[in-house]
């Protein structure tokens, strides 16, 4: 027993240049706290342009990393802690890009506020650290390790702004149910431990492979695979664990929503399929049906709730509600045998989204005054006529979200709904089609109040020099990619080799 | 039978409005005189390429003509395919040249440069759906030209523009929530028989057949999006409110031309694709449409607003239309194509003159106009011509399209058809009446100075009388390009269901006076074949 134990304990390999996206961001985040707490009064710009260049750098590698696979590089290391496929890489890009856009944001959303410090950022790249490692876990441990990383970080950054009640108010109530969450996820772990004696996911699988019978097992596993459910179901806000999404959305200052909708949602998704596809791919029909329970609720839920709403934040709140359960018709999909669209699609979704979701929180940052408070539909009255430009922008995000064609929310929506109907979820792919018309609703009434509505407000802020950066970017990749998307649909498809792992 | 030909001109249709509407956009505030200029230059141009097409076009060739293609989302087997055959060739040259006369002709009042670009945007819109040659590139149009339409409606519309516009475009997208969905699964399933995944509406309805039951749920979830197009009863109650807020120009075009994309619709993707499936659902949708017929009509006669009653009678007329193309008759089909550009011209004219009279009065009620003949003898000429072409009056261009549908079904539809024909005595009625009203009478004192038509509306207006006339008295050189298209397109819904068309119906139209022998002394399929190999090889 003892040998037995000794031979594990060897220590692995580790593969440093691999891993330097992940050491990348944490040294960002080090640099950050260390020389900002070190050297008191950084040059205007300082700060932000330290984490957009980490997230550049460590978006950079991955991408060399990318180019590499296949040829030498392994994609399980740390004795199967972490494994470096393509999938992981995906979604590391994808939070990467979502540092680099959101922490411009903040940028002028902190200057406006007079606020600017090296906080708010160094919390960014750690949040990351944990999405990068929920999204290349290959063990239980290592997941929740990596969502406790970032929740923590989005605890803090949702809390962030001292000066406004709202803000106190959502960190807190995010950290309470946070927490709770996080306990039924890690008594899943346990149970799944319970039943199989490991946390491994490879080993997860192979057990559930070999043992014929499960009868003995099953009860544990099963309720293991319900707990699991529960916690990440928590973190993608689907229904019916969404309640906190809206006041947390609405209280947090708008980048960090931004962040939240975006870079959150591609960490608990990716680790969501990983643990779905990887471990459990024996028993997919014990969690497909209540994926597609979740998925239809999330759905049809959150739409329908966007409907009631008068405040932006809390339409998009709704709305990021909604398009999880797209993104839950993804996984579904992935739940069915010979299935080689659910992951792509699913992915390439996360990727549209947080372009598209930033953006449009971009604009509200802009729209809404000083004190953030003012993103009521309200302020939104006749923004077309003092800025068209910044409408016209919000336009192409709503009409992106909405599905409409040319735009990459169209192809993300294409992607999923034609992943599900390759496995024959007819059900399912019109249930979406028609939530995403109540959808359609809510984006139109935006639409409606900024271009067709008068107001007698004073003219919107100038739009700021970053802010305007993001906004440009986004609206030209989300109108590219609905035209062109033939380059990133050749890309996802190579995520799928994660089946079968 | 398709050509590829070296300049992309079906292309360079959908281009050269979207450049023209970006280019209007972008021409700076300091230049407002040049706004006009440029939409107009860019929509002539355009106008002049669809009439350029219609000498260019092979008159006896039933395939694709104009054919360009190109790969677009290769992973997806998703291409720019465009092409043009007898059935959607009049429609492409109806929105060429209807969208200029609105851009040229009607003042939008404010916002001129919006205005401008938005409508030619939706050309761009319309153009692609009409030339489109692949389910995801007509998907895309069809989707999109939601977008500017919602924007002209709301923003240019009158007091209830902003409930008409969300209403059009939510009934609209609904439809299109299941047509994506059956696009997709034509295209997946079609994979298996094919090997390989296509969106190619040539390849998948060639080459590929689904199981019966797969076929009649893919086509119900197309019929759907296409019946709210339409709009087929019980899915048109976006349409009143649609056309009755829209802007003058907007209105010209929902009824000139968006209005036929449900039916292009149903020709293009419904019969093309799933032939089995149309047969088998004949019965309800030859009851919707005459359902749509009556009940059209009926609410037309109610109506106390000019602009809701045309927009009712519309539903009538393309009550006919859908009537025509479920019918599956040479006839009827090519009278329902026919009707689809005839009744653009009459119901748009129709529209242009309500909105004339409520430039004129501030109001559309026709309770408060009376008497107008007397002071504006020429503009109540010019809206009796027009109205007389909505009703069907022979020698006018709504006659022959109802007429050759009418006939067509019979044969195959005929107490559906008995119904449908009071249809045409109601327009009679309802348009008579609203005539009898405003027209008639002595004027009081807020229509006794209703201004006679001006120069520039004459103008206008003289480009829809020619057509109505044209048509009405010869229209034979459209029927020629249309019927080998059509007979093209019923042959291959015999081939792939147990369909066969009524032996012996004639199929000129300068037969049409004698047609109704030639159906009673029973003239064989092979003979109507002959026939119309013959009228082929004169027109060549």
């Amino acid at each position: 027993m003892i040998s037995v134990i000794a031979q594990t304990l060897v220590a692995p390999s580790i593969p440093w240049v691999d891993l330097s996206p992940l050491l990348i961001l944490l040294g960002g985040a080090s640099f950050l706290l260390l020389v900002g707490s070190l050297v008191p009064r950084w040059p205007r710009g300082g700060y932000v342009a330290v984490t957009v260049g980490t997230a550049i750098a460590a978006a950079v590698m991955s991408m060399i990393k990318w180019n590499n696979l296949g040829y030498d590089a392994p994609e399980s290391v740390l004795s199967g802690a972490l494994n470096l496929d393509r999938f992981a890489l995906f979604g590391w890009i994808t939070i990467s890009v979502a540092i680099a856009l959101v922490a411009l944001l903040t940028h002028d959303y902190l200057t406006r506020e007079d606020q600017d410090g090296p906080e708010v950022y160094a919390l960014y790249l750690t949040a990351a650290i944990g999405g990068f490692v929920m999204a290349a876990s290959g063990d239980l441990i290592v997941l929740f390790l990596g969502l406790e990383t970032l929740s923590l970080s989005l605890y803090i950054l949702a809390a962030s702004n001292r000066r406004r009640e709202e803000s106190q108010e959502a960190g807190l109530k995010y950290f309470i149910l946070g927490g709770f969450s996080s306990a039924f996820l890690l008594y899943g772990i346990a149970l799944l431990y319970g039943a199989t004696g490991t946390t491994n996911l490879e080993e997860i699988a192979s057990v559930l492979n070999e043992t014929v019978s499960l009868q003995r097992i099953d009860g544990l596993l099963l309720i293991g695979i319900a707990l699991l459910l529960v916690g990440l179901a928590f973190k993608v806000a689907a229904v019916p664990f969404h309640v906190w999404t809206p006041d947390v959305y609405q209280g947090s200052p708008s980048p960090v929503t931004a962040f939240m909708a975006s870079a959150g949602k591609v960490a608990a998704f990716a680790a969501l399929l990983r643990i779905l596809v990887t471990a459990l791919e024996r028993r997919v029909d014990d969690w497909r049906p209540a994926i597609w329970a979740l998925a239809v609720l999330t759905m049809v839920v959150g739409s329908l709730l966007a409907v009631s709403q008068t405040n932006v934040k809390r339409m998009l709140a709704y709305s990021s509600i909604s398009h999880a359960g797209f993104l839950l018709i993804g996984v579904e999909a992935a739940g069915h045998i010979g299935d080689t669209n659910g992951l792509p699609a699913t992915m390439t979704y996360l990727l549209l989204y947080t372009v598209m979701v930033i953006g449009s929180f971009a604009v509200i940052t802009v729209i809404a005054s000083a004190d953030d408070g003012g993103s009521s539909l309200d302020d939104f009255r006749g923004v077309a006529k003092n800025r068209p430009a910044l409408a016209l922008a919000f336009t192409v995000f709503l009409l992106a979200q909405a599905g409409v064609p040319l735009t990459s929310g169209f192809i993300a929506k294409f992607g999923v709904i034609q992943a599900a109907v390759k496995v024959d979820s007819y059900a399912i792919a019109i249930i979406a089609m028609l939530s995403a018309v109540i959808g359609a609703f809510v984006y139109l009434r935006i639409i409606v109040t900024m271009w067709l509505e008068d107001t007698d407000k004073a003219p919107a802020p100038r739009v700021p020099f970053a802010s305007g950066l993001v906004i440009t970017a986004t609206v030209i990749f989300t109108l590219f990619v609905g035209v062109f998307p033939g380059w990133l649909l050749d890309a996802a498809d190579l995520v799928s080799a994660v089946y079968g792992g | 039978m398709e050509h590829q030909t070296s300049f992309p001109i079906l292309t360079a249709l959908i281009l050269l409005p979207l450049i023209g509407a970006f280019v209007t956009i972008g021409i700076s505030n300091r230049r407002p005189e040049w706004v006009k200029l440029s939409a107009s230059v860019f929509s002539v141009a355009t106008a002049g390429m669809a009439i350029w097409l219609l000498s260019a076009f092979k008159t006896s060739d039933a395939g694709f003509q104009f054919v360009s293609q190109h790969e677009w989302i290769s992973s997806w087997g998703i291409s720019w395919h465009v092409g043009i055959d007898g059935i959607s060739l009049f429609l492409v040259v109806l929105t060429g040249i209807l969208f200029p006369l609105v851009i040229l002709g009607i003042d939008p009042h404010h916002d001129e440069k919006k205005y401008l670009g938005w409508m030619l945007l939706l050309e761009a819109g319309v153009m692609g759906s009409f030339v489109s040659l692949d389910l995801f590139l007509f998907f895309i149009f069809f989707e999109i030209v939601l977008v500017p339409m919602y924007f002209l409606i709301g923003g240019w519309g009158y007091d209830k523009r902003v409930y008409a516009a969300t209403k059009f475009f939510l009934y609209t997208m609904f439809g299109s929530a299941f047509m994506l969905v059956g696009i997709i699964a034509t295209a997946v399933l079609a994979r298996r028989d094919l090997g390989y995944l296509t969106f190619d509406l040539v390849e998948l309805a060639e080459k590929s057949s689904f199981a019966v039951s797969t076929g009649r749920w893919l086509f119900l979830a197309f019929a759907i999006a296409f019946a709210v197009k339409v709009p087929l009863f019980p899915l048109h109650t976006w349409l009143p409110d649609a056309h009755t807020q829209a802007p003058t120009g907007g209105s010209v075009i929902l009824a000139g031309v968006l209005l036929k994309l449900g039916t292009y619709g149903f020709l293009r993707f419904g019969l093309y694709l799933f032939p089995e499936a149309v047969v088998w659902f004949k019965p309800v949708f030859f009851t919707l449409a005459t359902i749509g017929i009556i009940y059209g009509a009926i609410a037309a006669t109610m109506q106390t607003d000019l602009k809701r009653l045309v927009a009712y009678s519309s539903v009538a007329h393309l009550g006919f239309i859908v009537l025509g193309t479920f019918a599956l008759t040479e006839q009827s089909v090519s009278g329902g194509v026919l009707q689809m550009v005839n009744h653009g011209i009459s119901t748009g004219a129709l529209f242009l003159l309500v909105g004339m009279i409520y430039e004129r009065r501030h109001t559309r009620e026709i309770a408060e106009l009376r008497g107008i003949q007397s002071v504006a003898p020429i503009f109540s000429a010019v809206f009796m011509i027009v109205m007389l072409s909505s009703i069907g009056v022979p020698g006018l261009n709504g006659f022959v399209g109802e007429f050759l549908i009418l006939i067509g079904s019979f044969e195959t539809a005929r107490w559906w058809t008995v119904i449908a024909a009071t249809g045409v005595i109601l327009a009679a009625l309802y348009l008579l009446w609203a005539y009898q009203r405003v027209f008639h009478g002595e004027p009081d004192e807020a229509n006794s100075t209703f201004p006679e038509l001006r120069p520039k509306e004459a103008a206008l207006l003289l480009v829809f009388i020619a057509g109505i006339i044209f048509n009405g008295v010869y229209p034979k050189p459209m029927l020629d390009r249309i019927n080998p298209s059509v007979d093209k397109l019923i042959t291959h819904v015999e081939e792939r269901s147990n369909f066969t068309r009524p032996a012996g119906v004639a199929y000129q139209i300068q037969e049409k006076d004698h047609s109704d022998d030639s159906h009673s002394s029973g003239d064989s399929y092979d003979k109507g074949k002959g026939d119309e190999d013959k009228g082929a090889g004169d027109n060549g």
